[in-house]
């Protein structure tokens, strides 16, 4: 079981939390300005990294929130937890690379 | 006893014996004994039946790694318990124990037929020779092989037993209590580090129990280890863990250990739980799990008293027990010498000592311990055979010469054949947590490499050999563990250590034959799966060169002890065979659990009514009292029917639909899930959530809310209500109580920060009576105050705030019944008492409460969906038939953009229609398929399916809905739903089977 930590609540074991997916993807602002191709990928289309990825986590069974993490898909190290809208953080690379 | 128990020494309380039984023998033994130790004084050795063969089988091993000694100990006929490893069974008094795997008994074992048979089931017989006829797979291969080739036998009754759980955090976790992890645990605790020590054995002590005349610190061993045990056990910063097993290594240091709490007593008490699971965190863990003695693999090499060099001076040294009169020794490594010695020393008749290290293996000190004793070696030796049934009796020895051939030698008589290929260090853990493993060269093995965790290994888990060395190893461990969990301290003196430290670099693979075609006799490689060098060859000359297609294609290394006496030996004799070195062949992926762990410990209290939570309605006792039979709705407890004497569900379903139809009925709607959306941008925020203009709905005023995904298709449906300017009250379906609620939460924290809306979910705090049919207002007049029933004040849709037998309400004139209808909304806590009363004013109408199999077909006579089983997660708005509920001047909503997609307004998508059957006492079945012409033969074309379908009492006829491509252009038209008793003609109707026009919704 992971380690998740919540940029609220500080680390808390994984049951506590539901993963959502791909983090950064914006839904554009005025959908109907989109054309089928990019509206598709906005709908479809998803990163499957090997290495560092940003995904989103929502602390279901805790303060609800949710909130964006960088993770080594390759150990399931989280290197970073940030808060929605902000910014990824620079990290350093992974500790084991594959 | 027959003589081979010693005099004195061990480990074992020769002042408590124990009297036991093995397949309805009794037997004594003492206190300290394990079932493969007491068995071994009465010389033992045959104990089971192979999986394949059904070989008689001997014990191997003195530990957990045994791969033939699987036993069944029985303390009634529920505790049952199949598959544990006699060497791992503690003793106690009357234990009882049986063999598996053969009929009618061990020495007579009919099944062994299979070893006559084996030319004939090779490695992956079952793919090649049982293809077909495929049927007969299910009903006679599988079944056969399934009764012939296995283990022991799961117990029928449920298990009587208690299984505990818990958490546990620690600076610093040890695994195993051999030299190195006590060392480990002494710095680390003695840094100031919370360490927990666990091992799988009874005793603290590893390695260190199996020596007799090695000195610690000027003491002898078993004194040096009853201090530092005594030790740290009184330290309260350590926690000691005996009996437990570190199964399986998750991430982020996350350990799971089973410990085994009464299995080895003789009368646990009923409060004590069988085992507990513990689930660790652990900042730094330490893994000195130690090694597992390779078996040589030769011709015979799995005849009963064929056994491990190590395992033989464990018998020896910690049980008193001689495991014969007269040994050949078969070392592969400079450690096997040891144990000829010291079973020489206690009596045992050394045959002869077979050198069969690989050429040019430097001396050892345990070889010149042999040779100073005056034991005969043979140097350049091979094992070319092992003879005797139910025990060996005689072993013949090959040279091996300096060209590599092999020429036959001598046969010697003996009655137990002591083998050791090398030590393997117990990796696993370190490779269940991601670790990679790097092979040493010398060692001729797999030693950890780069940690993935924050852990680290020590000692023969490392290949750190010899006593001094693993102390060592272990304290330097220790002290790193703790400084890296944040606690600084020293290593303290170094230990003085005598004891000779037998070499355990050894080799893997196949010991050499003479030249030409494998023998006749199999050389076992997997024991527990009874795979051969022979199952090896075949599976490469048919293609296979990856170890992992070879592992599954002969199972090796598959079995219960996930190969830990055969992996290396497996990619020995592969590399051997196509001439790699091991690194090239690769290496299988360890996987837990590292034993086998009880279904009970994972499963915990979670059984029985503890399995899954139950949620209740307000109206469960009350309708549980009237004898109402309930269905699971996710986790809710839902009335399904009340049946009244003598009633089936028909009976009850068919009274419930005609007394809302005719009189008044009503119904527990409480487990819709309802969530308060507030704010000053509430109406915003629904508006782009769902597909309905929610700017214009008035004040106390309802709608019936659809909810798409952003993909277009339909995700949920609702009522909701405006109660005030900044306030919606919104339902949801049962089940999607939950998922809507994180979309809209998702929605108002990741895409509309702009918006100023919170939401609650209120589903728990709202009890739902809906009181539905033409009488429904006179039963509610009797008891709401300050609210105007009257259709002018209170019309369809419309929502009104009042008090129901003196309590707050918030009442909405709904229906899903078609009929006139309200439903009742009161804090939970007043919601049975509410129920109540209106079921004793609905008496004079004839008030009929209904369950869920009513509302069901209630609903579907009104053309009604229900979301999930009218919709399947591919149906937009228009193909559900409620596209009537679009929004059509909104900018935006959520999916809007994808319903302009072009696949999305096709031609000929899948539209809900109703299905009539031409005879109408026909009831479809829900799912069948509908196809376009009759008395096709598969494959056809399918159009549609039935998605409900029920008996109408009302109508006199069944109905069905469901959904065909293009079904609004085809009203009218004939289709069919093919059954295995043929085909059922239905035609094309509008999906409202009753009052068409809705003009009872507004009675």
């Amino acid at each position: 079981m992971l380690i998740i930590d919540c940029p609220y609540c500080g680390p808390r074991p994984e049951l506590e939390f539901a993963h959502g997916g791909q983090a950064h993807v914006v839904r554009p602002a005025d959908p109907s300005k989109s054309s089928d191709d990019e509206w598709t990928e906005y709908l479809y289309l998803r990163l499957n990294t090997r290495g560092v990825y940003a995904e989103r986590w929502r602390h279901a069974r805790g303060c609800g929130r949710f909130f964006n993490a960088l993770r080594d898909t390759t150990t399931d190290h989280f290197l970073a937890t940030y808060r929605a809208g902000e910014r990824p953080p620079t990290v350093a690379a992974p500790r084991s690379a594959p | 006893m027959s003589g081979l128990r010693t005099p004195a020494g061990g480990r074992v309380d020769r002042g408590r014996p124990l009297r036991f039984t093995f397949d309805g023998r009794a037997y004594t033994g003492f206190a300290g004994d394990t079932l493969a130790s007491a068995l071994l004084a009465h010389g033992v050795h045959l104990v089971g039946r192979s999986f394949k063969y059904h070989r008689p089988r001997g014990i191997v091993a003195a530990g957990s790694e045994e791969p033939n000694a699987l036993v069944t100990v029985a303390r009634d006929a529920a505790r049952r318990t199949p598959n544990v490893r006699a060497t791992q069974v503690e003793l106690y008094d009357g234990l009882v124990a049986e063999s598996q795997n053969r009929w009618p008994n061990l020495s007579f074992d009919v099944g062994a037929i299979n070893n006559l048979l084996s030319p004939l089931i090779p490695a992956g017989f079952y793919n090649k020779t049982f293809m077909w006829p495929r049927k007969a797979w299910f009903a006679l291969y599988e079944p056969q092989i399934r009764a012939a080739a296995g283990f022991g036998v799961a117990p029928a009754h449920a298990d009587p037993d208690r299984y505990a759980q818990r958490f546990a955090h620690c600076d610093v976790l040890v695994v195993g209590a051999g030299p190195a992890g006590l060392a480990a645990a002494l710095t680390a605790a003695a840094a100031g580090a919370r360490v927990l020590l666990c091992d799988e054995q009874a005793e603290f002590g590893g390695a260190l129990l199996d020596e007799h005349d090695a000195v610690i610190d000027g003491a002898p061993v078993a004194a040096w280890l009853a201090a530092t045990v005594a030790t740290l056990r009184t330290n309260p910063r350590v926690t000691l863990l005996p009996r437990t097993t570190a199964f399986g290594y998750f991430p982020h240091n996350n350990i799971g250990l089973a410990e085994r709490v009464t299995d080895h007593l003789a009368d646990p008490t009923p409060t004590q739980p069988r085992e507990r699971l513990w689930q660790v965190r652990a900042r730094e863990v330490v893994l000195a799990a130690g090694a597992i003695e390779r078996p040589l693999v030769f011709p015979g090499n799995d005849r009963p008293g064929v056994m491990l060099a190590s395992a033989a001076r464990s018998y020896l040294h910690r049980y008193g027990v001689k495991v014969g009169t007269r040994a050949v020794v078969a070392a592969g490594c400079d450690a096997a010498f040891q144990a000829a010695v010291e079973l020489a020393a206690a009596g045992v008749t050394i045959a002869v000592i077979a050198d069969v290290r690989a050429p040019g293996s430097p001396p050892g000190p345990a070889e010149a311990a042999a040779r100073a004793a005056g034991l005969a070696i043979e140097a350049s030796a091979t094992v070319l055979g092992a003879s005797g049934r139910l025990r060996v009796a005689g072993v013949t020895l090959g040279r091996v010469g300096t060209d590599g051939s092999v020429t036959p030698g001598a046969r010697h008589a003996c009655d137990v054949l002591l083998m050791s290929g090398g030590y393997t260090p117990s990796v696993h853990l370190h490779s269940q947590s991601r670790g990679k493993l790097a092979f040493d060269e010398t060692l001729g093995a797999f030693v950890p490499g780069a940690a993935a965790e924050r852990t680290r290994s020590a000692g023969l888990a490392r290949g750190a050999h010899g006593l001094a060395t693993a102390l060592d190893d272990g304290a330097a461990a220790g002290l790193a563990a703790a400084a890296a969990s944040g606690h600084r301290g020293d290593s303290g003196p170094r230990h003085a250590v005598r004891a000779l430290d037998g070499g355990v670099a050894g080799r893997a693979g196949a010991l050499p034959q003479p030249a030409g075609p494998l023998p006749p006799a199999k050389a076992f490689v997997d024991f527990q799966h009874d795979v051969t060098t022979r199952d090896l060859a075949l599976a490469r000359r048919e293609g296979f060169e990856a170890i992992e297609h070879i592992k599954r294609y002969t199972t090796t290394g598959m079995a219960t002890d996930q190969g830990k006496t055969s992996g290396l030996n497996a990619l020995g004799y592969v590399a051997d065979e196509s001439a790699r070195a091991i690194p090239d062949v690769g290496l299988t992926t360890f996987r837990m659990p590292y034993t086998p762990v009880t279904f009970g410990l994972f499963a915990g209290v979670a059984r029985g009514d503890l399995f899954d939570p139950v949620r209740r309605t307000p109206s469960h006792d009350w309708a549980s009292a009237r004898g109402a039979v309930f269905e699971d709705v996710g986790m809710w407890k839902r009335a399904r029917f009340f049946p009244a004497t003598g009633e089936d569900l028909h009976a009850a379903v068919d009274r419930e639909c005609l007394a809302v139809r005719h009189r008044v009925g009503m119904f527990d709607a409480s487990t819709l899930g309802k969530i308060e959306v507030v704010g000053k941008d509430a109406a915003t925020f629904l508006n782009r959530l769902y597909v309905n203009n929610w700017a214009n709905l008035g004040i106390n005023r309802s709608r019936y809310g659809i909810l798409l995904r952003d993909d277009g298709f339909v995700y949920d449906d609702g009522v909701i209500a405006r109660l005030a300017d900044d306030r919606f009250h919104v339902t949801t379906t049962t089940g999607g109580a939950a998922r809507v609620f994180a979309m809209m939460e998702d929605y108002i924290q990741t895409e509309w920060t702009d918006l100023s809306v919170w939401i609650t979910s209120t589903t728990e705090q709202w009890a739902v009576v809906a009181v539905q049919g033409p009488r429904a207002r006179d039963v509610l007049a009797k008891l709401v105050t300050d609210v105007d029933l009257a259709p002018a004040a209170l019309p369809h849709m419309a929502v009104a705030r009042g008090r129901i037998c003196g309590v707050p309400m918030l009442l909405f004139r709904v229906s899903f019944s078609g009929e006139l209808g309200f439903e009742v909304n009161v804090a939970a806590d007043y919601g049975a008492e509410v129920w109540a009363a209106i079921h004793a004013a609905g008496q004079e109408h004839g008030i009929t409460p209904y369950g869920t199999e009513a509302m069901h077909v209630l609903r579907a006579e009104k053309g009604y969906i229900i979301v999930g089983q009218d919709t399947d997660g591919t149906m937009t708005p228009d193909d559900a038939a409620v596209a009537w509920a679009i929004g059509k001047t909104k900018p935006d909503f959520v999916g809007k953009r994808s319903l302009e997609r072009a696949t999305m307004k096709a031609a000929g998508r899948k539209q809900l229609v109703g299905l009539e059957t031409v005879d109408p006492g026909i009831v479809l079945e829900e799912g069948a398929q509908v196809v376009a012409a009759p008395g096709q033969t598969p494959p056809m074309k399918m159009i549609g399916h039935v998605t409900s379908s029920y008996h109408s009492a009302s109508l006199g006829r069944s109905i069905a809905l469901g959904v065909v491509a293009g079904g609004r252009a085809r009203l009218g038209e004939t289709l069919y739903v093919p059954m295995p008793a043929g085909d059922i003609a239905v035609k094309v109707v509008g999906p409202v089977f009753y009052d068409r026009e809705g003009a009872r919704l507004n009675g």
